[in-house]
């Protein structure tokens, strides 16, 4: 098990959300979409501009910017 | 949990409710983004406000009135949110209709192609009213994707009716309409699966729902706000200042916290 | 132990770390697993992912942008093309009408100021809306709306977000920015869906960059004129619907610019939080959408039509024919104004009907066109070709006028109902104000160096 922020999960893999570390009003819209740990997340695609990239949370597709996925780390099975 | 007192009619004239007769219920539209509310809205209502598949169409809320079993209702098409718990401006909106405005009964539509994620909303919905039913919209997608999904089950789970519905061809609105009529006259009650917390944020509530109860109108779910409060959540206390009469502007409402066994602050 | 003490002191999660919002959120979604759990029988996994599929291709890292590009042309060059004829062939009706009406004002012995504010004034601009604003719209509108509803929109934003990122702004704005396309005033409500208020502000401000309903037509009159040779060979209207993709494209590049530029001064700060989801692709309701929104936007552009160009047009109809002295009221401002608008690449006219354009920038080239004729002999202007002879051989437009009428139009004050809206939304005079002058200054930078340039290099 390896661990790793989101942001580095390379694209068609699936993670495990494990801890998170933004704070404020980030934080609640993450948690808000349902990245608690325990979770499993799975990069899907990424922007033709580079930024940002499209992960499937829960059921759903959801953009996140690299700085908002650097703050939440995944474990990689 | 929500008290059946009346709810205040001068808190709604605040959302530009103003009823035509006495016997008009108030109606809510909440859920996710992008779950079909406004589809819904108007096939119930027969308007035709503008739908799209964003989240983010509908940021101003939306009335129209339908008909049904003889009485007439008040449909309120509120912005879609991922939870209550606000952040942006059209979502703190929603919030406030739903917690101050106390709507006779809040339709929580949620998608039925992804149902997990939606229940964190509805859920949510659940917490501040009791008065709910569930519409599991786009069926039609999740039947054409071969998701199936146990709606009496749900029912059982939630505590509240739940209808399937795929709104865009008009299916199950009718039955949609008649569990509506129950939940808004009282004819069906409800039992909302209740969330529990841990101990420790069970405690803090409690002690600060004792005091929160004298500041807020009658009907405003001391339970609900108290939670948001401990979370830190301050865009509640200034809709708790501009919707309570009693908390007024320039100055912090004080809370009796007396009651609370020393160490349970958050 | 008893004490009062203040509620956001004493309660309140101290620390801002979120600690009792994440045991909270953690519960609720501990319960929706439980249910969803009990209640749904997963998608049989192995189906084909068409959404997976289709983003494959519209998001791509090589078609992503050049498909985006080939829908905006496309979309445009639909209208462009589509446009032209019913636009003919409503001015000839209504334009038949106006010389019925003249005719009998005049048999009724009416005195001639009546006719002249009635069928000049109101009539004609009413006229002229309907003709050039109500074909190219119920063209665009339906096929925004498909794309709209076949879950296009957030891929847009999916691919530009980094630029909006770079520029230090939100990821939602070019969402806001598709709104604005119908009206600027709803693309400034639309702002609503952006979290952050700095970020909030930089789309309010910035709206204004997006052709709104009222301008577009605009866009297209004057592109079909001087860039595409009345649009009259396929050639014709290929070369004006680039100029008009053009334009769409040079506002979202002022946009970044000026985002970028209000995130290192006025509204400094970092990007903050962005999270879009990207729904899965529906089946537009073809039939539907097309009867809907034509129907919505021919009772929007004729509501506008009857409540302001009309009242419009009567008063500029009574400001180009009220003498002082010599010269027409209008004259004289356009006078006044004419250094600045030849500096800008414009005349006095032009920079005159843009002023009295405030209260609806429909009304923008008819008052201009009430203003160039009070000045001169009376043509009917029922066609672009004769819109061409009063521009060009009455009154000396180049290709670098048009243009910088063009850019002037995309990029100049907003009007005056966006003006409230963002009064409304902001609740501030301030940025109000800052809301009125940054297009102002844009537009008058662009223009200046675009007719210096132009001046300099003797192209003109
Ligand atoms: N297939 C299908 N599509 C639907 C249904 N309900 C809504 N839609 C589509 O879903 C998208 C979002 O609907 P809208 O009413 O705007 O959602 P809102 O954001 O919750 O108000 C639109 O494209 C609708 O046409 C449904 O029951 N079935
Ligand atoms: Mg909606």
């Amino acid at each position: 098990m390896q661990e790793m922020p989101l942001s580095k999960l390379p694209l068609k893999k699936r993670g495990v959300v494990t801890s998170l570390s933004a704070e404020g009003m980030a934080r609640r819209r993450l948690l808000d979409l349902g990245l608690v740990p325990g979770t499993a997340v799975e990069a899907v695609r990424r922007s033709p501009a580079g930024d940002p990239t499209a992960f499937s949370i829960r059921g759903a597709i959801i953009a996140l910017r690299k700085e908002d996925a650097d703050k939440i780390t995944v474990s990689l099975h | 949990m929500l008290s059946d007192r009346l709810p205040t009619e001068g808190i709604r004239k605040k959302f530009n409710i103003t009823k035509k007769s006495s016997g008009q219920k108030v109606v809510a539209l909440a859920g996710n983004p992008n779950t079909g509310k406004s589809t819904i809205f108007n096939a119930l209502t027969g308007l035709r406000q503008h739908t799209g598949n964003w989240p983010g169409k509908t940021v101003i809320q939306t009335r129209g009135t339908f008909s049904y079993g003889g009485s007439s209702y008040i449909l309120v098409d509120l912005p879609g949110t991922y939870s209550l718990l606000a952040s942006s401006a059209d979502e703190q909106a929603a919030r406030d209709f739903l917690c101050f405005a106390q709507p006779d009964a809040t339709v929580a539509v949620a998608d039925a192609t992804c149902l997990e994620r939606n229940l964190n909303l509805v859920l949510q919905v659940m917490e501040i009213t009791s008065r709910v039913v569930v519409c599991v919209n786009l069926i039609d997608e999740a039947r054409r994707k071969k998701i199936s999904i146990d709606l009496e089950e749900l029912s059982a789970q939630l505590g509240v009716p739940v209808v399937a519905t795929a709104a865009r061809s008009g299916l199950g609105i009718a039955e949609l309409k008649e569990r509506i009529h129950q939940v808004a006259f009282g004819k069906l009650t409800t039992n909302p699966r209740r969330l529990v917390y841990d101990p420790e944020i069970e405690e803090a509530v409690s002690c600060l729902e004792h005091s929160l109860k004298a500041l807020i109108p009658p009907g405003v779910n001391s339970r609900w706000l108290s939670l948001r409060i401990l979370e830190g959540d301050r865009t509640v206390l200034d809709a708790m200042r501009e919707y309570s009469s009693k908390i007024s502007y320039g100055r912090e409402p004080a809370v009796e916290t007396g009651h609370c066994p020393a160490g349970s602050r958050a | 132990m008893k004490q009062d003490t203040a509620l956001p002191d004493r309660v309140l999660d101290p620390a801002g770390d979120g600690i009792i919002r994440d045991r909270v959120v953690r519960t609720i979604y501990s319960h929706a697993e439980y249910i969803a759990a009990r209640t749904v029988k997963p998608a049989d996994t192995r189906r084909v992912d068409w959404d997976g599929k289709i983003d494959d291709i519209l998001t791509s890292r090589w078609l992503g942008f050049p498909v985006m590009m080939a829908l905006l042309g496309a979309v445009i060059w639909l209208t462009v093309a589509g446009a032209n004829v019913p636009s003919e062939l409503i001015a000839s009706a209504l334009f038949r009408v106006q010389d019925w009406l003249a005719g009998l004002f005049v048999r009724a012995g009416l005195p001639s100021w009546a006719e002249g504010f009635f069928v000049h004034g109101v009539y004609r601009t009413l006229a002229w809306v309907v003709s050039v604003m109500l074909p190219p719209m119920a063209i665009f509108f339906p096929l925004f709306t498909l794309l709209e509803d076949l879950g296009y929109l957030p891929r847009v934003a999916f691919n530009l977000d980094n630029f909006f990122k770079r520029a230090g702004a939100h990821g939602k704005q070019s969402l806001t920015m598709s709104m604005g396309f119908g009206c600027n005033a709803a693309g400034v409500i639309a702002c609503r869906i952006i979290e952050s208020p700095r970020e909030r502000i930089i789309a309010i401000l910035t709206n204004v960059f997006v052709p709104c309903n009222g301008r577009f037509p605009t866009l297209i009159t004057l592109s079909s004129v001087f860039m595409g040779g009345m649009a009259a060979t396929a050639y014709g209207v290929a070369a004006a619907a680039a100029a008009v993709a053009g334009m769409v494209l040079a506002g979202l590049w002022v946009t970044l610019v000026t985002s970028r530029v209000l995130s290192k001064t006025l509204l400094r700060g970092m990007p903050s939080s962005f999270t879009l989801e990207l729904p899965p692709y529906r089946k537009p309701q073809v039939g539907r959408i097309l009867v809907r929104s034509i129907m919505d936007r021919t009772v929007f552009v004729l509501g506008r039509a009857v409540t302001v160009a009309a009242p419009a047009g009567g008063i500029v109809w009574l400001l180009a024919n009220i003498r002082v002295g010599e010269m027409s009221v209008i004259g004289l401002l356009a006078g006044t104004l004419e250094p600045f608008g030849r500096a800008l690449g414009l005349d006095g006219h032009i920079l005159t009907a843009f002023i009295l354009g405030l209260p609806a920038n429909e009304i923008v080239l008819p008052i201009l066109i009430m203003s160039y004729l009070s000045t001169g002999s009376m043509a009917s202007l029922d066609s672009l070709e004769a819109l061409r002879v009063l521009l060009v051989e009455d009154h000396g437009w180049t290709w670098i006028t048009a243009l910088c009428t063009m850019l002037f139009s995309l990029l100049h004050f907003p009007c005056a109902t966006t003006l409230l809206t963002i009064r409304q939304e902001t609740k501030s005079l301030k940025w109000t104000l800052t809301a009125a002058l940054i297009p102002l200054a844009a537009a008058c930078l662009v223009c200046f160096t675009v007719a210096q340039a132009a001046r300099a290099l003797g192209l003109c």
